[in-house]
């Protein structure tokens, strides 16, 4: 692959899905790229880049961006989160919708589907408190060929073992040799759609609880600023934003602000008031050293 | 310093084990059989036991019921580890007293995830 074809995907990349490659990804591209090259019949990146340069190159275009931003995912992952969700997240929500009786969960990167179904199997145990309400969860990703994943509910062996509890896996899923399937009944729970998060997404309508997890750190800021700008306009005022670990919004928009003590979880911003989106990094360092 | 004893008749998979759970800053054991696992659950009870199914002498199973009515058999956390990887078995290894439970093959992330599933990382 030459510095050319590098700057090429980068570029591409960017425009199609957000990605934002630093200088020194040309493993990552290699790792992921060579095998939808030889699929394509192409020997070497570089084929796969003047391919991809032709006209007609759309299907190959919608794998390469597939392959590339297609990430890894566990059921229960981090853990924290779905604390958040059983026990802040949830019974608000409730509170607050008491007289609709009806819920709207968004997972904005859905991936193979293991964060929806881990939501789902939480709303499932909560079963009993939510008798006779309508709770919606939409799951949407970039990627169709993961949603289609996501869709089939199958994991291997090793994807079922890592954070979902022994007991879900017995009561939540069939087994069929190595391979286990999420019941049909969490399945239903779950409604999946092609979605890029760089393009227009009112459609989907309001939402009371909103997992966007470990996507934004790929975006560059002025893409994380607009893509959290158009999911507040989307989350109910007392609703609820869940961010990745290494996420914030601090720092890019006062459109949402952390809820105290609760890592990792943002309100929409609903005082008049500027949040920490306009703190910029110096000022925070002043004043963590302030307090010390 | 907590301790695991892991119970497994295969010296590589004892190995492997070690390896992962020192990593996690505890102190291990070791036992080839259920019968020689009791033995050292006598001598001094572990916070936590990694647990074959199949294995000479006494298996994993009879292992587990005779620790749970021991005296202070109660505590440890046990993750059975085995390739006796359907539901049947899980229901039972569940009902005999287990904790979790890791179908083999397994690497550090599940061991991992399984020892932090039961509060003991």
């Amino acid at each position: 692959m030459t510095p050319l074809d590098y700057e090429y995907l980068r570029k591409f990349l960017k425009e199609r899905s957000g990605l934002l490659l630093s200088n020194d990804k040309q493993y990552l591209i290699e790792s992921r790229l060579l095998p939808v090259a030889r699929k394509a019949g192409l020997a070497a990146i570089s084929d796969l880049v003047a391919k991809l340069k032709a006209p007609g190159a759309e299907r190959l275009a919608v794998e390469v961006t597939e392959a590339m931003t297609t990430n890894e995912s566990f059921f229960f992952r981090d853990k924290v989160p779905f604390d958040h969700f059983r026990d802040t997240m949830l019974p608000k929500a409730m509170a607050l919708r008491a007289k609709e009786r009806r819920l709207r969960i968004w997972c904005a990167a859905a991936s193979t589907g293991q964060e929806p179904y881990s939501l789902a199997i939480l709303l499932k145990e909560a079963a009993d408190k939510l008798v006779g309400w309508r709770v919606e969860i939409i799951g949407t990703d970039l990627s169709n060929e993961v949603l289609e994943k996501a869709r089939a509910g199958v994991y291997s062996q090793f994807e079922v073992q890592r954070g979902l509890p022994i007991q879900m896996l017995v009561k939540y899923f069939d087994q069929s040799g190595d391979i286990w399937q999420i019941k049909p009944e969490i399945r239903a729970m779950v409604q999946y759609r092609p979605l890029n998060l760089l393009t227009d997404f009112s459609s989907l309508g309001t939402f009371d609880i909103v997992f966007c997890r470990n996507v934004l750190i790929y975006f560059d800021q002025d893409t994380k600023i607009d893509v959290l700008k158009r999911i507040a306009k989307l989350t109910v005022p007392e609703g609820f934003l869940v961010l990745g670990a290494a996420e914030t919004v601090v720092g890019l928009t006062d459109a949402f602000v952390p809820v105290p003590d609760k890592r990792g979880l943002y309100q929409p911003n609903t005082s008049g008031k500027p949040g920490l989106g306009s703190i910029g990094m110096p000022r925070l360092a002043a004043a963590a050293g302030a307090r010390a | 310093m907590k301790t695991c004893l892991v119970v497994d008749d295969s010296s590589v998979i004892r190995k492997v084990a070690r390896r992962i759970i020192e990593g996690f800053k505890f102190a291990v054991n070791e036992a080839e059989d259920g019968e020689k696992a009791l033995d050292a659950c006598r001598r001094q009870m572990p916070d936590a036991v990694l647990l074959d199914w199949n294995m000479p002498v006494m298996d994993g199973y009879e292992f587990l019921k005779h620790l749970r009515a021991m005296p202070g058999g109660a505590s440890p956390k046990v993750v059975f580890c085995t390739t006796e990887n359907d539901v049947a078995h899980i229901a039972r290894a569940l009902h005999a007293g287990a904790n979790e439970y890791i179908m083999k093959p397994f690497d550090k992330e599940i061991v991992e995830a399984k020892f932090q599933e039961v509060g003991l990382i």
